[in-house]
């Protein structure tokens, strides 16, 4: 296999997920209310309760509203990297998966292919946010908007190898719903998304602890700095090394005959 | 592994052995697949057909016994091994919500085809399988016999050497089954290409056929099917297999 039948195989995985997206319309709507109905009607109500005083990246009082424009492009690549572990989960049940593994390129570059393919997506969705929140008036720097690309590529990336490495662990569909409860809105809500991390130390030590810990904190921060043009190390070294942890252990964990066929009772 | 492999089977299996936990669904099955042959893979629900299709196309691993393909041994060299095949599943594979082409076209990049080579691999294709006119068409919209061909056309864009089929034929009516199996044949003959078949509906099978009986994870026999009904006694096929399988479970 030459290098250009991985480029090949690459462009093709992606150029399916692009077009079973366009194909869904309701997934890319649904992903666009969702952080639209937090930003027009939770952080307009929120505003007058929770004043955000000036804190790095921004350097005048900002309103709520701005304060949690990268969390909520952080919350669309959540979303979509769990509802592309749903997708492998499916794919599994009808089959396609099947296809995918029949491919001779080896089987770590075909799931990371698939992650990537899906962060590809998603990235789609935060700019398609991004611009209706211009023009409701989130206005961050221009150039900003171009060095929070790499920034929301890692991001995605790391929640989509930590969706395949769950995706692993589900056994049927309907497991699904439990890694809403259990995943999805325990990284969303003890992180930094909707409040800075000196407010939740007022609340209290240890849920500051579990919000400075989370690895979605890390990504959100990743994203608030680059969208003002400022790198943040710390969670940048962060997102690296655990996107590289759920990578490996994605791909390790990873086993192809599950959901192929019926394991027998107690095996 | 160098020089000419035409000499060799197309698959040789010896002793396979498969458990699942405590339940045993293969064990000593030994396969050899001659090239550009039809081969029937026969045998009931549970007799061992699917997880011994699993170990050929590698998504099962291997427990005991060896696997060659093309003379290739398949825990050695299961990237290799799985460019000369082409597999047509049980359960249907197919995008419904994209078109023909794009379906054959994800493929041929799962395989590194290029896009222009894609393309013409195809074209080539669907205009064998008789759906070059559907080629836009969402395959939602294509009927049970067309979606099938689809499938074998995917399973051959990059040209495999063994061509594996687990029952083809399930769910589509008697034209549509008999078409489709003619249509099988015809790729051995034509281009040499290996086929294993496996199903549990024996009309499918001819006389000069080599048939594998699957029972009860063993094979209970191997060869033509004319030979296997003269061996039993039996006037057809069903018949033969009835009394092999009835062999079987006499205690010895």
């Amino acid at each position: 296999m030459t290098p250009t039948a991985y480029l090949h195989c690459l462009v093709g995985i992606g150029a399916r997920e692009w077009r079973r997206f366009v194909q869904q319309r309701s997934r890319f709507f649904s992903a666009l209310v969702r952080p639209l109905l937090w930003l027009v009607v939770f952080a307009a109500g929120f505003r007058a309760v929770l004043g955000v005083s000036i804190m790095a990246p921004y350097d005048t009082y900002i309103l709520y509203e701005v304060y949690i424009t990268p969390g909520l492009c952080c919350m669309i690549l959540l979303f979509n990297g769990m509802q592309g572990s749903l997708s492998m989960v499916y794919d599994r049940e009808m089959g396609s998966m099947k296809v995918l593994l029949m491919s001779p390129l080896p089987r770590p570059f075909l799931l990371l292919c698939k992650v990537l393919a899906i962060a590809l997506v998603s990235l789609v969705q935060v700019y398609a946010f991004l611009g209706i929140a211009w023009l409701y008036g989130i206005q961050p720097p221009a150039m900003g908007l171009l060095t929070a690309l790499p920034a929301l590529l890692l991001v995605a990336m790391m929640l989509g190898c930590l969706g395949l490495l769950l995706a692993n662990g589900i056994r049927q569909l309907e497991n699904f719903a439990g890694v809403m409860n259990f995943v999805i809105f325990p990284l969303f809500f003890l992180s930094s998304a909707l409040y800075p991390l000196w407010k939740m130390r007022e609340a209290g030590p240890w849920l500051y602890w579990l919000c400075a810990h989370n690895p979605f904190t890390q990504g959100v921060e990743l994203v608030r700095f680059a969208l003002y043009r400022e790198l943040a190390a710390a969670p940048l070294a962060w997102c690296l090394g655990l996107t590289l942890v759920f990578a490996l252990l994605a791909v390790l964990t990873f086993d192809p005959r599950r959901g192929l066929w019926r394991r027998p009772a107690g095996a | 592994m160098n020089g000419d492999t035409r000499s060799l089977p197309m698959l040789e299996a010896i002793g396979l052995g498969h458990r699942y936990g405590p339940r045993q669904a293969l064990e000593g099955v030994d396969l050899r697949l001659e090239r550009g042959v039809f081969h029937a893979l026969v045998g009931p629900n549970g007799a061992g057909k699917s997880t011994l299709i699993g170990l050929i196309t590698g998504l099962l691993a291997l427990q005991r016994g060896t696997l060659h393909l093309d003379g290739l041994s398949l825990p050695a060299h299961p990237r290799a091994a799985r460019r000369r095949l082409g597999v047509v599943f049980q359960q249907p594979t197919l995008d419904l919500e994209l078109s023909v082409r794009q379906n054959l076209l994800y493929h041929a990049a799962l395989h590194g085809l290029g896009r222009r080579q894609a393309r013409r691999r195809c074209a080539e294709e669907l205009a064998r399988v008789g759906l070059a006119e559907r080629a836009d068409d969402r395959v939602r919209r294509l009927n049970g016999g067309h979606r099938r061909r689809l499938e074998i056309a995917r399973a051959l864009l990059h040209e495999p050497r063994l061509l594996v089929l687990d029952e083809p034929s399930v769910g589509l009516d008697v034209a549509s089954r008999a078409s489709l199996n003619d249509h099988v044949r015809a790729l051995c003959h034509e281009r040499g290409v290996s086929v294993l078949w496996t199903t549990h509906l024996l009309d499918e099978i001819r006389h000069d056929d080599p048939v594998v009986m699957l029972g009860g994870g063993r094979v209970l026999a191997q060869g033509p099917s004319r030979q296997l009904c003269r061996r039993t006694g039996s006037d057809s096929l069903p018949e033969a297999y009835a009394r092999l399988a009835a062999l079987e479970e006499t205690p010895a």
